[in-house]
């Protein structure tokens, strides 16, 4: 999950990174109040989990606290980039003298991170690397040694960033390691006028497989999400909204992936994509349906599955006891295939429910599937 | 011949006395599978009765007890052992992979999902130092159908033949394996899903390349990364023999994780189409659903 600017700021004071001076808050008013404590004139901040704030006008200096009142009223409640915005970070401005780039990221291909540093901070790393490549550096850190001083000095050196940025490499590596984080990136950390080394801007995503062994909890909320999406996490569904009318249920990431591709090239559009994993049981694909069919655009779902370790009799056992608890409100196209499909198959038909129809195959389902949701 | 795992491979099982590793190491001797042991240092000693099915191709149905070795390195001294495939949870997983490749054993089929990345990639560069091969992690591993079985794709859906599969998902594997069941598979490699992974496409594709059982090779890839985009480039330069891909995630959306932790599209990197292109400009045929891929591989087979 990424983390907001405010709560990469904490980590990195934490491990001993100077942030600058500032508080959070989802009220004007203490807007105000805050900005008076802080010495006056401040910087606002929408505090949304995407890039481009400052584009979108979500970043903004106020001159006083009367400012810092209404420039947070109006930064409060923006929607940038689907993330509406809750809160604003109010924080100390800074005397930059220069700034710079710093990030670890995973280096997929080569299976470890990789530092990128550049003298040219402040602007989309991105733009950078593609116009002036020479100006990034990109030091692959050995896993079994980490980011030493050594190390964070050849990093410094080979991006021109002065040696004053050399312990801050070094705790932001503390930040990643000790947080299981899968990125960390300050941009800009910056040299003040006054020569202290300060990181200005925080982006952290950490690892949702690392939750386990981390000892602070974050709350996933739902800004930004949409509300099917925040009711299926609930359930502990793995589902991503999408804008189609098929609503898609399947066993496997890869095949749900394909379904939604499947159905697309029939002329329709995947309403979501929907995971039910291996075990596919009677609740799980009660919760699945009801997710599914609480979405207003879907005009028909599409339950593709192939049993490979899980058996298909069992999973149409599960369609049917779900058929229990769930009101099907529209044509449920079924495709079993694979372990024990004769079996699923006859027990579908079973039920015989006048709004489900099986399909035998993939292409042939998500066909059918498509007409269903795209016939008046 | 087949890639990795032939009927002459020793495998241990290092978690096998737990509920996963129970359930898949009866379902490794019905297809064959010399599993010679598992591994649990609190369990030493024990041996574990597995009563086998007969399996839909003609193999197993013999009654088996596996002995349980309280290391990685004591199950190599006793048996010979040269795989291990690991059902050890996330938590505890690092350990056992190190295990494994100190004790120098050449492929760690590692099946666990959800093991933290800074995990994966320490156990990752300490195996390549051992030169221990790792499959996976969070993968479904590999299978050479009629001789033997590591990890837990079903053994049942196809027989032995010419076409080598390498893939990113488990489900998507069992589907073409399924579509393809008459024509059979030389080795089937589930790679996995996660961002970091011990064996990639490309390696498959050299040892599929060099493989005197396997005609033609299907690769299967989704959203994320580039592995996809690179295999194609080493296609491009190496493989000689015919290829034909599928891709998964054409309809995903930009910056949302699809299921696997790995796939991912951010910004116009990653893409399906991206992928796609690499590869047909590499002169692959890339399939546009998981049954017309199957039709294009027999196509070129000619059956």
């Amino acid at each position: 999950m990424d983390l907001y600017e405010h709560q990469a700021r904490e980590l990195f004071a934490e491990h001993g990174i100077v942030v600058p001076r500032a508080e959070i808050t989802g009220s004007p008013k203490q807007a105000r109040e805050i900005a008076r404590r802080i010495g006056g004139r401040v910087v606002v901040k929408a505090q949304v989990r995407t890039g481009g704030r400052g584009k979108a006008g979500g970043v903004k200096l106020a001159a006083d606290p009367a400012a810092a009142e209404l420039t947070a009223r109006q930064i409060l409640g923006m929607n940038i980039k689907g993330h509406t915005v809750r809160t604003v970070m109010v924080a100390q401005p800074v005397d930059i003298a220069e700034e710079f780039y710093v990030s670890y990221v995973l280096d997929r291909t080569a299976g470890r991170f990789l530092a990128i540093a550049s003298a040219e901070g402040g602007m989309d790393i991105e733009e950078v690397a593609a116009t002036r490549p020479e100006a990034v550096a990109r030091i692959p850190v050995d896993p079994a040694e980490g980011v030493t001083t050594a190390t964070a000095a050849r990093i410094a050196d080979a991006a021109g960033l002065p040696p004053r940025t050399v312990d801050v490499l070094v705790r932001l590596w503390e930040v990643l390691v000790r947080e299981d984080a899968l990125l960390v990136e300050v941009n800009p950390l910056v040299r003040t006028r006054d020569g202290a080394v300060v990181a200005l801007d925080g982006k952290v995503t950490l690892d949702d497989n690392a939750r386990f062994r981390r000892a602070r909890r974050y709350d996933e909320d739902d800004s930004g999400h949409d509300p099917l999406e925040a009711a299926a996490t609930a359930k502990g569904l793995n589902y991503v909204k999408l804008d189609g009318e098929v609503g898609i249920i399947g066993n496997g990431a890869g095949l749900v992936m394909s379904t939604l591709d499947v159905v697309a090239g029939c002329g329709a559009r995947p309403a979501n994509f929907l995971d039910i994993g291996g075990g596919a049981s009677a609740q799980v694909m009660a919760d699945g349906l009801s997710v599914v069919l609480a979405d207003p655009s879907v005009r028909s779902v599409f339950v593709n599955v192939f049993g490979g370790i899980t058996a298909c009799d069992a999973v149409a056992d599960g369609i049917v006891r779900a058929l229990d608890t769930v009101r099907l409100t529209k044509p449920l196209v079924v495709r079993l295939d694979g372990n024990n499909a004769a079996r699923g198959r006859a027990v579908l038909d079973g039920r015989a429910h006048p709004l489900v129809e099986q399909v035998t195959t993939m292409d042939g389902a998500a066909s059918r599937a498509a007409h269903l949701a795209t016939t008046p | 011949m087949a890639i990795h795992l032939t009927k002459e491979s020793k495998v241990l099982v290092q978690g096998m006395t737990g509920g996963e590793g129970m359930k898949h190491t009866r379902r490794m001797l019905a297809a064959g599978t010399d599993v010679v042991g598992g591994v649990n240092p609190r369990k030493a000693g024990r041996r574990v009765d597995f009563d086998v099915p007969q399996s839909l191709n003609g193999l197993g149905g013999a009654p088996s007890s596996v002995p349980v070795f309280g290391s990685v390195a004591e199950g190599m001294d006793a048996t010979g052992a040269d795989v291990t495939v690991v059902f050890v949870p996330p938590a505890f997983a690092k350990y056992a992979v190190v295990e494994a490749a100190d004790a120098g054993i050449g492929l760690a089929v590692v099946i666990t999902e959800g093991i933290p990345v800074h995990d994966s990639v320490a156990f990752l560069d300490h195996a390549r130092r051992r030169s221990t091969r790792v499959i996976g992690p969070n993968c479904p591993g590999l299978i050479t159908p009629g001789q033997s079985n590591a990890g837990i794709i079903p053994a049942d859906i196809a027989k032995p033949g010419p076409v080598g599969l390498v893939s990113k998902s488990g489900t998507l594997t069992y589907q073409l394996m399924y579509e393809l069941r008459d024509t059979g598979f030389s080795t089937c490699v589930g790679i996995g899903g996660d961002p970091v992974v011990g064996t990639t496409h490309i390696d498959c594709l050299a040892a599929f390349q060099d493989d005197p059982d396997t005609e033609l090779i299907v690769l299967i890839g989704e959203i994320g990364g580039d592995a996809e985009e690179r295999a194609a480039a080493y296609i491009r330069d190496h493989v000689t023999k015919p290829v034909v891909g599928y891709i998964a995630g054409f309809t995903a959306p930009e910056g949302r994780t699809m299921g696997h932790a790995g796939a991912i599209v951010s910004g116009s990197s990653g893409t399906a189409r991206a992928k796609q292109e690499a590869l047909e400009a590499a002169g692959v045929r890339v399939g546009a659903t998981p049954t017309e891929t199957a039709r294009q591989v027999l196509a070129v087979l000619d059956v």
